[in-house]
C-alpha cells in the first residue's frame, strides 16, 4: 500500500559467539517453545540495545557460522534465499556456512511489509553494502592482526587471505577482532563488478527446502507455547454486523473448552479490526470446533446485508456504460469516436476472489501487563506492533513480534485481523492463546479481491488504425477499508496496469464510475492489474481481429515507437510502483522485445486465418511492478468443453538476483492466473459470503495443470518486482486463445460459467 | 487410547471421534501434517496408515488404532527417501504449507506404482492443492524418483505390479 519509506541501514553489526548469545536472549524469558519445533530459528533483533548503535544482518561466529538476517517474511517467493545470497556473495561468504535468521517486527530494518513485489528492488542495494560493509570489517581485522596495510588484505570464500606473504585466516578466527572495527560509512564502499558475482543472478538452491519436506518448517498454524489454549472464532457472516445473543452453554459442556469470549466488532472502516465474534477457547483444536458448533447465536442486521455480488456486477456493467469520472485525457476520444470509420465496444466483469493460503490465517499472542508477544505467519510484522499495540492500549515497541513461515501468503497475511484476535483473547484470559482460523474462516472472512467491470470503447480509421480509445472501470476500492467514502477506483489502484495503459493513440480517455464497498476490500497477488490487464489485453486483441490484424504485429503498432513515457497527467499522478521513473521508466521497447518473444512461443497465423481447428493460441503481454511480462497460451475447445494444452511465459524483470526462484514465481504466477481465471469467483448472497470450502471456491489441479515453460530475459537493469507480475497476463491470454480456437469471446470471468472445464 | 506413530507407541487421551489430525498436531506435537481444510479436500493433511495415503483431517482415531501411522517427520531417518530427495533436488516447495502432504501421497503411490505414467501421476496426485502452483515440479519430481529407484516399490511389496 504504497508505503515509500525506506530507511537504507548505513551501518552493520559483527558480534561475536558469546555477544550474540546475550543478544539473542536465549537464555532468558519465561517462554520456551515447545521442544517439537526444531524448525524454529531464534529472532535476535530486539535483543540488541539500541546503545550499541549497531544494525544487525550480519553476525560471524568463531565457529565461521555467518548468520544473515531476513527481514522480509518467506511466503514461497524464496526472500529467505534471496536477499541473504546477495549479502554472501558482497561479503565473500560461503553459501553453505551461512545461516539465515529472521528478524522480528523492529522498525529500525526499514520497511518489513513483504507486499508489493518489493523485497529485492527495495533491498538489492541495502544488502549488497550490509556485505560489503561485513567483508570490509573482515579485511580491517585482519590487517591488524597482521600489522598489514588493509590493501594488501583481500576476503575470498570464507577467509581473508593476505596478498603478499599467502598467509589467511578463517572468517571464524577474525570474527571478535572484526566486531571491534568502526563501520566503514557507505561511500567508502567498494561493491563487487558484476562479473564477481558468485550467487547474485545463480539458482542458490532454496534455504528451507530440506525443512520443508520433513515436517521440520514451522508456520503460524505449527506454533505451540507451553499452557496455550486454542481458539475457534464465530464471527459475523456480514461487514458492519454486531453480536445480538448468544447462548454458550452446551459449547462450555464440551469436554477440553476451558472459556467463551466475545470479541467486539462490526467496526466501519472495518480496517484491521477483529471482526464481531465469539470464540471459544479449548485445549485442543478439536475441542474447540466442537463447541463452537455448539454456540447458539444471532447477528444484528446492517445495510450490507441486502448485497448480492451478481446483481453487484450487473449494476457496476450498467455504471460503466454511462460517463464517469475523468482521469486522463489525451486528444479529444470523444471526437474521434464520433469521426471514427469504426467503432466497437466490450464490457467485461471479473468476480470477487479470495486468497485461499494454502495455510489458513493463524496467530499465537501472549498478552501480558505491558506488553504481548506474539508468533504468527504474517507479511508485516510491524503494521502488526502498531494494530496489536493500538488493541491492547501499549506503545508499538512492547508487542514483540516473530514471523513463522507463512503458508502462502498473497497479500492476505499483511492484514493482521487474526494476530489482533489472538492479542484480544489473551489479555482476556489470561494465557497464550492460538487464533487457528479454518478454511471455511477463511473464505467467509477474507479481505476480498474486488468484483469489477470495466468498459472499452475504440474507434478505427479507414485504414484500421486506433484512432481513439476509452475506457471507464469501476470496482470498490481498498480504500473503502481504511476510510469511509470511498466510491470509485482510487488513483493507486490505476497506476496498476489502467491509467498507465501502454498504447500510442492520440486520442485517448481513462475513466473511473461509482462503486461502493460492501464488504471488506483487499490486496491479492497483482491487485487491480488482474481486472485492468484482463479488459486492456483483451479489448485490444478483439480491435486487432475487428482490424483483421495479426495480433502480434497489432500490439507491436498500438505500443508504438520505443519510448518511456510518464503515464501523469493533470491531477493523475502515476505512482510508479513507488519508484522513481528515473530508475524504472515505463519502458515500451522492454515490453515490445517481451511481445516478441511471447509471440514466437505461439503460432498465432491461426488467429489471423480464421479457426477451424478447435485449437488456438492467445497472447497478452503487461507492465506491472516494475517488470514485463507475456504469456502465451494454447486451448483446446471441443463441444463446450475447455483443454488448456500449454502455457508459456517470457519476462524481463530485470536482474534476477535467484533465475530459479524467478521461475518458479512465474510457473506459481501462471497456476494463480489459471485458477482465478478459469474457476475463481467469491459469491454474496444477502451480505454474506456463500462459498466455504474447496469445493465450492475450486483452486488449479494438478492434471488441469498444462504444460509449462518460462523464459527470463537477461537484462543489467535494476532487479524488479518479481512475485506479482506474472499473474495479470494469464487471464487475457487464454481468453484471446479461447477466441482464437472457437471464436467464442469471453469478457466475465470466470470462465467455467461458459464453458466446461477439462 | 493407544497411537503408533512412526514406529513410537503413543498413549493419548482423547475423543475417539477426535481427527487423527488434530491429535498428531496437538496432542504428539507432530506439526508436519498440515491443516488446510478439514474436509478431505486439499490433501495437506496426508499421512499413512498401514502404508495407504489417507487424509488425516477426515480420520477418527478410533479407525486407525492398531494401525502403523507414519507422518512425513517418519518417512525417513535422515531426510532421504528417494521423494524428499527429488524434491530438494528440483526445488519443488514455494512456501512449502502442502508440501508434506504432496510427499506422503507420492510415497503411498510410488510404492504401489514404481514407474508411473504421466496421467498416472495426474490421478494420484489430483487430490492434493498447491496454491503456489508448484505442480510442474511435483510431476518432474516424481518421475525423477521413480525413474532413480527403480524397483523399489516391487521390492517392497514382493514384486506384485499394481498400477
Amino acid at each position: 500500500m504504497g508505503a515509500k519509506s525506506m530507511d537504507n541501514r548505513k551501518g552493520i553489526a559483527l558480534v561475536s559467539r558469546r555477544k550474540f548469545l546475550q543478544l539473542a536472549g536465549l537464555s532468558g524469558g519465561s517462554l520456551i517453545l515447545g521442544a517439537s519445533l526444531p524448525g524454529w530459528q531464534p529472532a535476535w533483533a530486539s535483543g540488541l540495545e539500541a546503545d550499541t548503535k549497531l544494525n544487525l544482518f550480519v553476525s560471524v561466529d568463531s565457529d565461521d557460522t555467518v548468520s544473515i538476517i531476513c527481514h522480509r517474511s518467506e511466503m514461497g517467493q524464496g526472500i529467505r534465499t534471496g536477499l541473504p545470497q546477495v549479502v554472501a556473495d558482497e561479503m565473500e561468504a560461503e553459501w553453505a556456512k551461512v545461516k539465515v535468521v529472521q528478524g522480528l517486527g523492529d522498525k529500525r530494518y526499514g520497511s518489513q511489509n513483504t507486499d508489493g513485489s518489493r523485497s529485492v528492488r527495495r533491498f538489492y542495494d541495502t544488502m549488497r553494502k550490509m556485505g560489503a560493509s561485513a567483508r570490509t570489517m573482515l579485511e580491517e581485522a585482519a590487517a591488524q592482526r597482521w600489522s598489514v596495510p588493509v590493501a594488501e588484505c583481500e576476503a575470498r570464500a570464507h577467509r581473508v587471505h593476505h596478498k603478499p606473504s599467502g598467509k589467511s585466516a578463517s572468517f571464524g578466527e577474525l570474527a571478535e577482532l572484526a566486531a571491534t572495527q568502526k563501520v566503514p560509512d557507505d561511500a567508502s564502499l567498494k561493491l563487487k563488478p558484476a562479473e564477481s558475482f558468485k550467487y547474485i543472478g545463480k539458482p542458490v538452491p532454496t534455504y528451507d527446502t530440506p525443512d520443508m519436506v520433513t515436517g521440520k518448517a514451522v508456520f503460524g498454524q505449527d506454533v505451540v507455547i507451553d499452557n496455550m489454549l486454542i481458539a475457534s472464532i464465530e464471527r459475523a457472516p456480514v461487514l458492519g454486523s454486531k453480536l445480538e445473543k448468544l447462548d454458550d452453554k452446551a459449547a462450555k459442556k464440551i469436554t477440553g473448552v476451558i472459556a467463551v469470549e466475545r470479541l467486539d466488532g462490526g467496526i466501519e472502516p472495518p480496517l484491521f479490526h477483529p471482526l464481531s465474534g465469539v470464540a471459544v477457547l479449548a485445549t485442543n483444536t478439536w475441542a474447540t470446533m466442537q463447541g463452537r458448533k455448539a454456540l447458539k447465536l444471532s447477528w444484528s442486521d446492517t445495510p450490507h446485508a441486502q448485497h448480492d455480488s451478481a446483481s453487484f456486477i450487473e449494476t457496476l456493467k450498467q455504471r460503466v456504460s454511462e460517463p464517469g469520472k475523468v482521469i486522463t485525457q489525451h486528444g479529444d476520444a470523444q471526437k474521434a469516436l464520433e469521426a471514427a470509420d469504426k467503432r466497437l465496444q466490450a464490457t467485461y466483469s471479473a468476480p470477487y476472489l479470495a486468497h485461499a493460503t494454502m495455510e489458513p490465517v493463524s496467530a499465537t499472542a501472549l498478552a501480558k501487563e505491558d506488553g504481548c508477544e506474539i508468533w504468527a505467519c504474517v507479511q508485516d510484522p510491524q503494521s502488526v506492533q502498531a494494530h496489536v499495540g493500538t488493541a491492547l492500549g501499549l506503545p508499538a515497541e512492547k508487542i514483540k513480534v516473530n514471523v513463522t513461515l507463512l503458508g502462502g501468503g498473497f497479500g492476505r497475511k499483511s492484514k493482521p485481523d487474526f494476530v489482533v484476535e489472538a492479542a484480544l483473547l489473551s489479555k482476556k484470559t489470561g494465557r497464550p492463546v492460538k487464533v487457528v482460523w479454518s478454511r471455511e474462516d477463511d473464505i467467509h472472512h477474507d479481505y476480498y479481491h474486488a468484483a469489477s467491470a470495466a468498459f472499452f470503447e475504440a474507434g478505427l480509421d479507414k485504414d484500421g488504425k486506433v484512432s481513439s480509445w476509452l475506457q471507464r472501470t469501476a470496482f470498490p476500492s481498498i480504500g473503502g477499508t481504511f476510510a469511509p467514502g470511498a466510491d470509485h477506483p482510487a488513483p493507486f489502484e490505476l497506476d496498476l496496469g489502467f491509467a498507465d495503459m501502454p498504447f500510442a493513440i492520440d486520442n485517448r480517455q481513462c475513466e473511473t464510475a461509482q462503486a461502493e464497498y460492501h464488504t471488506r476490500i483487499g490486496w491479492l497477488r497483482s491487485v487491480s492489474n488482474i481486472q485492468n490487464a484482463f479488459g486492456v489485453c483483451s479489448f485490444a486483441d478483439e480491435v486487432a481481429h475487428a482490424a483483421g490484424s495479426n495480433p502480434e504485429e497489432f500490439l507491436l503498432e498500438l505500443i508504438g515507437p520505443d519510448r518511456k513515457f510518464d503515464p501523469s497527467q493533470g491531477e493523475y499522478k502515476y505512482n510508479n510502483y513507488g519508484e522513481s521513473q528515473e530508475k524504472f521508466p515505463v519502458d515500451t521497447a522492454r515490453l515490445k522485445e517481451v511481445l516478441r518473444r511471447t509471440a514466437a512461443k505461439a503460432d498465432l497465423s491461426s488467429v489471423a486465418n480464421g479457426r477451424s481447428s478447435g485449437e488456438g493460441w492467445g497472447i497478452a503481454v503487461h507492465r506491472s511492478f516494475l517488470s514485463y511480462v507475456g504469456i502465451a497460451t494454447k486451448v483446446r475447445v471441443q463441444n463446450g468443453k475447455l483443454e488448456i494444452l500449454e502455457m508459456h511465459c517470457v519476462c524481463d524483470v530485470g536482474l534476477a538476483v535467484n533465475p530459479d526462484r524467478v521461475e518458479s514465481q512465474m510457473e506459481g504466477a501462471m497456476v494463480f492466473g489459471l485458477s482465478l481465471a478459469l474457476m475463481g469467483e467469491i459469491k454474496m448472497e444477502k451480505g454474506a459470503v456463500s462459498n466455504s470450502n474447496f469445493h465450492d471456491y475450486p483452486l488449479l489441479r494438478i492434471q488441469q495443470c498444462p504444460a509449462m515453460s518460462v523464459e527470463i530475459i537477461a537484462s543489467e537493469e535494476p532487479p524488479a518486482g518479481v512475485g506479482e507480475p506474472g499473474v495479470p497476463p494469464v487471464a487475457p491470454s487464454i481468453t484471446n486463445a479461447i477466441f482464437a480456437a472457437s471464436g467464442t469471446r469471453i469478457r466475465d470471468l470466470p470462465i467455467n460459467r461458459h464453458l466446461t472445464l477439462a | 487410547m493407544e497411537l503408533t506413530v512412526n514406529g513410537e507407541k503413543h498413549q493419548i487421551d482423547a475423543d475417539e471421534n477426535m481427527p487423527l489430525l488434530w491429535a498428531l498436531r496437538d496432542l504428539l506435537q507432530l506439526t508436519g501434517t498440515k491443516f488446510g481444510c478439514g474436509a478431505g479436500l486439499c490433501g495437506a493433511c496426508t499421512v499413512h496408515a498401514d502404508g495407504m495415503a489417507i487424509r488425516a483431517c477426515l480420520t477418527p482415531v478410533k479407525a486407525v488404532a492398531g494401525q502403523q501411522i507414519t507422518t512425513i517427520e517418519g518417512l525417513s531417518s535422515a531426510g532421504d527417501h528417494p521423494l524428499q530427495e527429488a524434491w530438494i533436488k528440483h526445488n519443488v516447495p514455494q512456501c512449502g504449507y502442502c508440501q508434506a502432504g504432496q510427499i506422503m501421497t507420492a510415497a503411498a503411490f510410488l510404492e504401489k506404482n514404481p514407474s508411473p505414467s504421466e496421467a498416472d501421476i495426474n490421478q494420484a496426485m489430483s487430490g492434493n492443492l498447491c496454491r503456489c502452483g508448484t505442480y510442474p515440479r511435483i510431476k518432474a519430481a516424481i518421475k525423477d524418483a521413480a525413474a532413480s529407484h527403480p524397483g523399489k516399490g516391487d521390492e517392497i511389496n514382493g514384486g506384485e505390479v499394481n498400477g
